[in-house]
Order: C-alpha cells, then sequence, then structure tokens
C-alpha cells in the first residue's frame, strides 16, 4: 500500500528494502494527509536575501519522502548534507510524503515551490517542461558519467534537458535460485525455451508467473513489456504519447498474447497486492514474478537468494533489448526562489558524488544513474541490475510516467482490469480505450 | 410546537403592536444582522462557491497547468463522456444504490434492535455498548486495514481457517458484499448509539401508561415509542442517506474503488485529487453526485416543513 497510489510507482529508493509491515502503515497513515498536502508543500516559502550560492546561500530541496521514511529518505538527507558540505550552501529540507507529493505535484509547482525537487523521467517530467513549470538545464549537461540514454530520458519534447538521473530500477523477470536449481530450471532464450519452462513448471504443481494487481498498476509492466516485444520500442513510446490507435491490430496483439499467458498466471489477480504475489514467488509457489526490483522489499530479505532475466524474445524481428526502468532524479522548479542555485545543485546532484553520498548515508543503496559511482556497496542482483540497463538499447519508463497520467490512472488501469476479468472480450477493451484515448488526448 | 406560537396571539389586545413601531434596539438589530450575515457569509463561500465552481468547471476540460484561461470549455461533452464512454460511472451508480438500500435494511435495523434491547438496562449493558461501539471509533481506513488481514486471498484469516480459496476482495461479484459487511460493522454501532440516546429521552410515563393499559412489549415499543422518537427516525434516515451517498474511505483503501467498488465519490476523487488531474472530468462527477444528493435533501425537507405546518 505504501507506494500503490495507482501512480505511486514503486521507487528506486526502495530497490532494496526496508521492512514491508512497518512502511506499509505509515504509508496509510500518512496517504490520509493527501488532500492537505498542497498546503504543507507550499508552506515552505518566504522570500530570502543573500548570495545566490556558496557561504550564505540558502537553495530550498523539496523531497517526496517524509521524514524518518526508511532508507529513501536517509539517502536524500545524505544528499542534502554532502551538497552542504561541498559547495557551503545550505540546503532547506523540505520532506513531504511521497504520495501527498506526486498528488499535489501541480499545486506546488505553480505555487511556492522549493528551487529544487525529486522527480521522474519521461512523459511526466517532459509535461511540466512543456507547461514552462520547470527550468532548462540543458547548460548544465553534459554531466560526466552520465551516458546517452540518461539524457535522453532527461530531455523533453522540447529537445533540451530538464531532468538530472540519479538513479532507476529495472523491470524484468524474477526468480529464486535456489528453487530453480532444485528444480534444474534455467533462464529461456528463446520463445520456445520460455513456454516450455512454463509447461514444465505447470508440470510439477508450480504456477510459472506470480501475479497481483489489486493496485492496478502492476500489470502494466505486463502490458508494457508484451508491447515492446510484439510491436516495438517505437511503436510503443508513440502508443503511450496517444500518437497510434488503441484499438488497432498491434494492441489487439499485445491484449491477444498476454490472454494466452493469462494460464500460466496465478488466479485471481485482482484481489491481490503485488506484495502477496511477491510472497507467493517467495514460498515457491510460482516459479517467476515479472516485477520492479523492489520485489525485494517484499520479500523481507537481502535478495541473495533472487535472481532475474529480461523478458524474452516473442517476434524474431524484434530484439529483446528494450525493458522499463523507471528513472528517478531532479528537476529545478521554475517558480523556485533561487535559479541559480537550484540549477547548480542539480548539476551536482546527477554527479557519482552525489550517488555516493546517497548510498553511504543509508543502508539500502539504489543502483546509480552515474557510471562513475562507486558500487562497492551494492549485492549481487543490484550489479546485474545495472549491467542489464546498461546493455539495453531502449529504455521505458513505465506506462504511467510514459503516459499522460489521467489516461494512465482512469482509463488503462480500469481497462487493464477489465481484461483480466474478461480476457476474451478484446475488441470491446480496446474499443473503449480508444474511445476514451480520443476524448483525452483531443 | 404551534402551541406555544399561537398562545400569546391568542390574547389579541395584550400583544404588542406589530410592524414598524416594533424595532429592535440598535445594539440588538446588529446583532442579529451579524448572527445572519457572518453564517451566511461563511456558507456561501465554503459551500455555495465552490459548488458553483465545480459546475462551471464541469463544462471544461482542464488538467491544472496554466492560468484559468488555459481551460477549454467543451459544453456537456463531459456529462456525455460520463454517461456513454465512461465504464465506471453506470457500476458506480448501481453501487451506490446498493449500498443505500444494505445499509438500511441490515446494519440499521439491527442498530436499532441493540439499541432497543440494550436499553432495557440489563446486567453488563455499558460493556455490549462500548464493544458495539468501538468500530465507529476507529477510522475507515484502519477499518479497511482490518477487514483486508480477513479478506486477503491467500493470506487472509477466513480462506486459512475454512480452506476455501474465496477471492474476497478481487471478485467483482463479492466485493462488494465483503466491504459492505465491514461497513455495517461500523455503522451498526453508529447507529446503535444514535438510538440509544434517543430511547433514554423518551418520557418513562409513556411506558408506564402503555404497561398499565396491558400492551405488550412489541407493541409498546411500535405503537408508543416508535412515533414518539420520530426525530430520531429523522436523524437517522438522514444519516443513512448520507453515509452511502458519501461512502469512499472504505472501498479507497481496498482498491481505490475500481473492480467492482466503483463508487461516485471514489470515481470524484480518481480523477480529481489523485495524480489525474481531469478537473472538468471530475467536477462533472460531483454534480452528478451533487444532483442526486439534493434529490434526498429535497424530499427530506418537504417532508419536514410539511410535517411542521400539520404539526
Amino acid at each position: 500500500m505504501s507506494r500503490s497510489s495507482s501512480s505511486a510507482i514503486p521507487r528506486s529508493a526502495l530497490v532494496t528494502m526496508e521492512a514491508s509491515r512497518r512502511s506499509v502503515l505509515r504509508g496509510m497513515a500518512l496517504s490520509g494527509l493527501a488532500v492537505g498536502g498542497a498546503s504543507m508543500l507550499a508552506a515552505c516559502g518566504g522570500g530570502d536575501s543573500g548570495p545566490a550560492t556558496g557561504s550564505g546561500a540558502t537553495v530550498k530541496f523539496g523531497i517526496n519522502e517524509a521524514e524518518g521514511s526508511g532508507a529513501a529518505y536517509d539517502r536524500l538527507k545524505a544528499i542534502a548534507d554532502a551538497y552542504t558540505k561541498e559547495s557551503d550552501t545550505e540546503v532547506a529540507l523540505n520532506a513531504v510524503d511521497h504520495n501527498t507529493f506526486q498528488e499535489s505535484i501541480n499545486t506546488y509547482l505553480q505555487g511556492t515551490p522549493d528551487d529544487v525537487f525529486t522527480w521522474f523521467a519521461g512523459f511526466r517530467m517532459s509535461q511540466f517542461a512543456d507547461n514552462g513549470l520547470i527550468t532548462d538545464l540543458s547548460d548544465q549537461w553534459p554531466i560526466d558519467g552520465l551516458g546517452d540514454s540518461f539524457k535522453q530520458a532527461a530531455t523533453a519534447s522540447d529537445g533540451k534537458q530538464y531532468f538530472v538521473p540519479i538513479s532507476y530500477y529495472p523491470w524484468a523477470v524474477f526468480y529464486r535460485k535456489s528453487v530453480w536449481e532444485k528444480n534444474g530450471w534455467t533462464p529461456p532464450e528463446t520463445n520456445d525455451d520460455f513456454t516450455a519452462l512454463m509447461d514444465d513448471m505447470q508440470g510439477k504443481g508450480v504456477t510459472p508467473f506470480a501475479f497481483g494487481d489489486k493496485d492496478g498498476w502492476p500489470a502494466m509492466g505486463t502490458f508494457d513489456i508484451l508491447n515492446m516485444r510484439l510491436n516495438g520500442f517505437d511503436f510503443h513510446m508513440s502508443l503511450m504519447a496517444g500518437d497510434e490507435a488503441w484499438d488497432g491490430d498491434e494492441v489487439k496483439l499485445v491484449f491477444d498474447t498476454w490472454r494466452k499467458l493469462l494460464p500460466y498466471h496465478q488466479a485471481d489477480p485482482l484481489g491481490r497486492t503485488w506484495q502477496e504475489a511477491a510472497t507467493s514467488m517467495g514460498k515457491g509457489e510460482c516459479g517467476m514474478y515479472l516485477l520492479g526490483t523492489f520485489v525485494v522489499d517484499a520479500l523481507g530479505e537481502n535478495g541473495e537468494d533472487l535472481d532475474f532475466f529480461t523478458f524474452p524474445q516473442l517476434d524474431s524481428s524484434i530484439a529483446a533489448d528494450s525493458l522499463d526502468a523507471p528513472i528517478d532524479g531532479f528537476c529545478v522548479a521554475a517558480a523556485g526562489k533561487n535559479q541559480e542555485a537550484g540549477k547548480a545543485m542539480a548539476k551536482w546532484l546527477g554527479s557519482a558524488a552525489a550517488a555516493d553520498a546517497g548510498n553511504n548515508g543509508a543502508d539500502a543503496p539504489f543502483i546509480a544513474a552515474n557510471e562513475g559511482a562507486s558500487t562497492s556497496t551494492y549485492s549481487d542482483l543490484q550489479k546485474k541490475s545495472a549491467e542489464v540497463v546498461g546493455a539495453a538499447a531502449n529504455i521505458a519508463q513505465f506506462m504511467d510516467r510514459d503516459t499522460n497520467a489521467d489516461f494512465a490512472n482512469t482509463v488503462m488501469i480500469p481497462s487493464i482490469q477489465e481484461f483480466l476479468k474478461n480476457p476474451d472480450d478484446i475488441d470491446g477493451v480496446t474499443a473503449s480505450i480508444q474511445e476514451q484515448a480520443a476524448s483525452i488526448f483531443g | 410546537m404551534s402551541h406555544i406560537d399561537e398562545a400569546p396571539q391568542s390574547t389579541g389586545a395584550a400583544a404588542p403592536p406589530q410592524g414598524r413601531e416594533k424595532k429592535l434596539p440598535a445594539r440588538d438589530r446588529l446583532t442579529v444582522i451579524l448572527m445572519v450575515t457572518i453564517p451566511l457569509l461563511l456558507v456561501l463561500l465554503l459551500v455555495w462557491l465552490p459548488a458553483l465552481l465545480s459546475v462551471v468547471l464541469s463544462f471544461g476540460k482542464w488538467n491544472g497547468f496554466g492560468d484559468l484561461d488555459t481551460i477549454e470549455w467543451v459544453g456537456f461533452q463531459n456529462y456525455t463522456d460520463i454517461a456513454t464512454i465512461y465504464p465506471p460511472f453506470w457500476p458506480a451508480i448501481q453501487h451506490n444504490l446498493i449500498w443505500l438500500g444494505f445499509l438500511f435494511v441490515f446494519p440499521t435495523l439491527l442498530g436499532i434492535l441493540l439499541a432497543v434491547i440494550l436499553d432495557r438496562e440489563m446486567r453488563g449493558s455499558r460493556i455490549y455498548q462500548t464493544a458495539f461501539y468501538m468500530p465507529v471509533v476507529l477510522s475507515l481506513a484502519l477499518i479497511g486495514f482490518i477487514w483486508q488481514l480477513f479478506y486477503s486471498r491467500d493470506q487472509g484469516l477466513i480462506n486459512q481457517v475454512f480452506g476455501t480459496q474465496v477471492d474476497w476482495y478481487g471478485d467483482p461479484d463479492i466485493n462488494l458484499w465483503a466491504v459492505l459487511v465491514a461497513t455495517a460493522w461500523r455503522h451498526t454501532g453508529y447507529i446503535m448509539l444514535i438510538y440509544l440516546a434517543g430511547l433514554k429521552g423518551v418520557d418513562a410515563s409513556l411506558r408506564e401508561a402503555a404497561a398499565v393499559d396491558g400492551a405488550s412489549e412489541v407493541r409498546t415499543f411500535f405503537n408508543v415509542i416508535f412515533p414518539v422518537m420520530r426525530p430520531i427516525n429523522m436523524i437517522v434516515i438522514v444519516i443513512v442517506v448520507i453515509e452511502s451517498l458519501r461512502a469512499f474511505d472504505l472501498v479507497w483503501v481496498v482498491n481505490k474503488g475500481r473492480n467492482g467498488l466503483e463508487l461516485i465519490g471514489a470515481l470524484v476523487a480518481q480523477n480529481v485529487i489523485g495524480e489525474a488531474t481531469r478537473y472538468g472530468f471530475g467536477s462533472a462527477l460531483a454534480v452528478i453526485m451533487m444532483l442526486i444528493s439534493s434529490v434526498f435533501i429535497t424530499v427530506y425537507l418537504r417532508n419536514v416543513f410539511r410535517e411542521e405546518r400539520r404539526g
């Protein structure tokens, strides 16, 4: 529940665990504050004078983690402290609960926002750029250690950069090493291997795929990967941008393939949270689970017995080199008071030093975007994540970051759930999505 | 009420002359003016203005970016979209009605029954009262969480104990009823307490009189106590209607009001409060909700006024 607000995508922040139960309760209590969120966010206002950067200057830093919310907060706090030490600029931290932050982001940016704030790459960032709510950071790029794919993810529709990445987490198919060794299973190379593997699992009384979609968003990951494998990355992105028909043959093919895969999935996904599904895989009742690396959160262990592979190729003409790997990072608010300090800090936030400060400041490290960052604290899982994402030719950000949030939340979540309830009515579902997409995208 | 009003008038001549001459002292008049205008302004500002703005917004398309001049006016498009291409809408209307019917038939009647029983001052009635009322004190979000522990398909208490595999919260044919049971758990205590308070206020001599006349307990309740309780009955009706219209918290905690748990309130929240900022569309839903509640309010007020005129 803690990050389940349809849109509250699992954050890289939590790539490695912090115990789930406690944070679930806390998240629930805090999300109750959502309505009052806008004013809370705007509470830190007030003009200031003095130098823009350096000694005596203050930069306001809005973060989407409430104080004491675990590793995610600790990291951001450590990063803020490190910046003060490094540049002598005082960082005024404005810590807000994750869901509250996301739900009030519009009001926040149009009110009196902090100078620098935590945000996500992709369409959701680009939308702010189009509306003049965030500051052009193209004069801060390139940033040492951040490659082209990250620069691409930081670029808005006008071709300029508005974002600085710090970390990411891939979506892949996770499994328990011990369970697979015992059964002699190996990651599939081809679609035939894949089918054979799933059949073997079923033969041994193991449900191949764990599956839970009570919160609505996890199944989006399945749609994303199937669409990328069957129709290619470019089609996926233009579909997300509202430039392709949702009732076309391509989308129908995705749903049809999914329909054939559903018997290999856990039954009744709509009543199961992703944490419960993860537990089923953890217990060995299910063979694998397509999810982000945050899957370890729900297992309550350090993930040493966990491994993953990227979803296999389905169409021989389309390489299996695209995946969802949402990137987290920072933007500078256009309405922020101290633009110069904000930009300077944003640039530093993209550095290896910032990532190291964050990872040294918390028990659970994230996967740093900057290739110069130290990986000494990484688990095998994280090292492999970095490798896989590094090797990917195309990186998507996950459906509700790649498309209009209105569309993702109010149309796609109910529609995918409708499909899962009634997988045979693909024409009906796609027609309904298209009608609503036409109305929203105009 | 009317008896008292009429009494001084019947004395005619002694009454002070009406009209212009009957002026209050300046200070009292000021007090009256302030007492009327301040609440009126507050009501206008906090209730009617936002309501009116919602109505205005419901004819537009706006995602909250930029100034008000970026609103694109689309006429009735939001309403037609809601009625025609927005799949969750009709289920939501239906669920709100089921909610209303269920609350009346089960927890409300049960609450009244419990109140009547507890009113007999049996031994330990305080303990029962506390036990029944306890869920009311808990927030609905917490109640949702508690029931989640019962209802979870894989790890829930119910399925574990009975060895079943019922998908209580995920099966759209079942989850509404599962949530209604959780709601009833709380609603019963709420109605019980209100009704109990009302019963305590009933003049004891009425019961004695009925007892002297040889009426049975059941008959006394239906023929004497229940009619006397009219104001409380009215309050209970209003509460049930309001509760079923604003039903929201529990389904929001369960699955954000989707997949079989659509309610109008949850749809408004999905469109407006969350990250999806379809302000026009959400406002149109809110206006529909407002229209539905005003039907109930009108019926209720008409009833009250008619009774008053008659009384």
